[in-house]
């Protein structure tokens, strides 16, 4: 066990709370939807265990993996900017 | 070369902190998930497979020579970026939670996924670290939870049974299968090799999947943004698991900065609804009176009125607020309503919007069809800032909101709703309730507002009588 990641991972979970703790609640769904594009990152974890996939099985469900991992990345960051694209202030 | 490595994942670490600091502000919010985006797309090019002893940096994923593995990698990158950026674009603003919901399910299915093959991979041979073997049992049990329990929630946005689905027991049950889970993962930790581990595991996530179902059923649609939020912490708790699993310190941090904030903001929506989080996971809210809504005690009657004459108070009116509500996302009424808002300052009527927290299907479901028809957003007004003027309001448009108007929150105490923060209508000078019919709203209680003096009710479908009224307006 690696306790440098532990310590990144405590001080990550403060930075969590601490960072979102003000915002108003109109921003709260493409808050949500952002966070949600953020954990796509899952993405990357599908792509390193694919890479060393070896029988068949392992490459089926890597390959599932990616494909989920990359829908939740991509479709995650696109519907954020979507909603986000519709509070242009307008005079 | 080796060295930069950390370097970058700092950097990236940077990015996705900096892109949810400015998500959480109107001006900078598109800029936020922007650069959130360039963040995950460096830590994309500088990806480097798991460093095989500490101190000791992977190879870099990219550079590797190129084989059938990566030919299935590129291929799966392609048809999630088709699906995904089909799902993104073609969702009506509506249905985005949903479209949330199964994005999240996805990557809760991704991190279950992970998490198994590692496992899996490690339990024909090595002996692997307890806390290891812990991180990749735990992403596997909250990821697949997630998945299964985002495919429900995403169900239930759509209208498939919406209602709860409870039986007497269920809360024990749904313990007591989590227990096995628990236990299970307990033994695996230890014991992380050979046949009886494989089988364990497979039992394992069988029963994960199946608790996200049962933990979703008895939750009623109303709630859904709660659940949709939590599970998206989950999910993010499930990343981070894998990132210790895989020795990748750029998930470890983005999925652990979802997870706590997204717990953050779980909690944040439950307090403008008060109530805990575990009376709406466990409650099993509306259950008992759904759909009937007991008339009990409600003085008064219900006073219809027309278009023409509504349309009136609000032309010759100083100050209109408008209370949207899911009424106005289901008949797509927003661009009337922007039409009626125009038309009313036109002839001077200050009018502006007051906007509940919990408005819709979604904490900002509001503000984001309002945007969406161009209403500019300093004229939503939240509810904490309006209540206090609301009885200098001259008349207040309720289009298709319901329980977050309903003074029963303040007044009754035996109410399900009460204490929760409410927009007080009853107290403007006049309030028009735009509705379909007479239907309970989704806590399926009695709404004291539509029986007071001074309320009026305009029947029929949002987007028609709208359209009504603003001719009439522009009549007068």
């Amino acid at each position: 066990m690696d306790t440098n990641v532990l310590f990144i991972f405590i001080l990550a979970v403060f930075v969590g709370f601490e960072v979102i703790s003000k915002v108003p609640s109109m921003l709260h769904t493409p808050l949500m939807s952002g966070t949600n594009a953020i954990h796509g990152i899952i993405l990357f974890g599908g792509i390193l265990v694919l890479a060393d996939a070896g029988s068949v099985l392992e490459r089926v469900l890597g390959f599932i993996a990616v494909i989920f991992g990359s829908a939740n990345v991509f479709g995650g960051f696109m519907v954020t900017d979507r909603m986000l694209q519709m509070f242009k202030k307008k005079k | 070369m080796s060295s930069i490595v950390p370097l970058i994942s700092i950097g990236v670490a940077v990015l996705f902190i900096i892109g949810i600091k400015f998500l959480s502000s109107p001006k900078t919010a598109r800029l936020g998930n922007l650069v959130a985006a360039a963040g995950m797309f460096i830590a994309f090019w500088a990806l480097h497979k798991p460093s095989p002893a500490p101190g000791i940096v992977g190879d870099p994923v990219w550079t590797l020579s190129w084989n059938l593995n990566y030919t299935l990698i590129a291929l799966g990158i392609v048809i999630g970026l088709i699906l995904g950026t089909f799902g993104a674009y073609s969702v009506k603003m509506t249905s985005m939670p949903q479209m949330v919901a199964l994005f999240n399910g996805l990557g809760g299915g991704a991190a279950a996924l992970v998490a198994s093959l590692e496992f899996l991979k490690d339990a024909r041979g090595f002996q692997v670290e307890a806390f290891i073997a812990g991180s990749m049992l735990f992403a596997t049990l909250i990821g697949s939870l997630s998945f299964s329990g985002s495919i429900i929630a995403y169900l239930k946005l759509e209208g498939k049974f919406e209602k709860p689905h409870t039986f007497p027991g269920q809360n024990v049950l749904n313990g007591f299968i989590l227990l096995v889970i628990l236990g299970l993962c307990g033994y695996l930790t230890f014991n992380a090799s050979g046949g009886n581990a494989i089988t364990a595991f497979i039992v394992m996530f069988s029963l994960a999947l199946f608790f996200g179902i049962a933990m979703v059923m008895p939750i009623g649609g109303a709630d859904m943004p709660v659940v949709i939020s939590l599970l998206n912490s989950f999910t993010g708790l499930a990343v981070a698991a894998d990132g210790f699993a895989i020795n990748n310190l750029a998930m470890v941090v983005a999925g652990t900065l979802v997870g706590s904030s997204g717990t953050l903001l779980t909690l944040l929506m439950c307090k403008a609804m008060n109530r805990p989080v575990t009376n709406v996971l466990f409650g099993a809210f509306g259950s008992s009176g759904g759909g009937k809504a007991a008339n009990n005690g409600v003085a008064g009657s219900v006073k219809p009125i027309q278009a023409d004459e509504a349309a009136l108070l609000l032309a010759y009116a100083q100050r209109v607020v408008v209370v949207p509500g899911y009424g106005m996302a289901v008949a797509q009424a927003q661009h009337q309503v922007r039409e009626l808002s125009d038309e009313l300052g036109k002839r001077g009527v200050e009018v502006q919007f007051a906007i509940h927290p919990v408005a819709g299907r979604m904490p900002g479901h509001m503000n984001v069809l309002l945007a969406e028809a161009n209403v500019p957003y300093d004229q939503l007004i939240e509810m904490e800032q309006i209540n206090p003027s609301m009885d200098r309001v001259d008349v207040c448009l309720v289009i298709g909101a319901n329980d977050v108007v309903n003074p029963a929150a303040r007044e009754e105490k035996s109410s399900p709703i009460y204490g929760m923060p409410i927009i007080e209508a009853d107290r403007c000078k006049a309030t028009i309730v735009m509705k379909r019919s007479m239907a309970a709203g989704f806590a399926g209680i009695e709404n004291h507002l539509f029986y007071k003096d001074n309320t009026r009710m305009l029947f029929g479908d949002a987007k028609a009588s709208l359209n009504t009224l603003v001719a009439a307006v522009k009549a007068n």
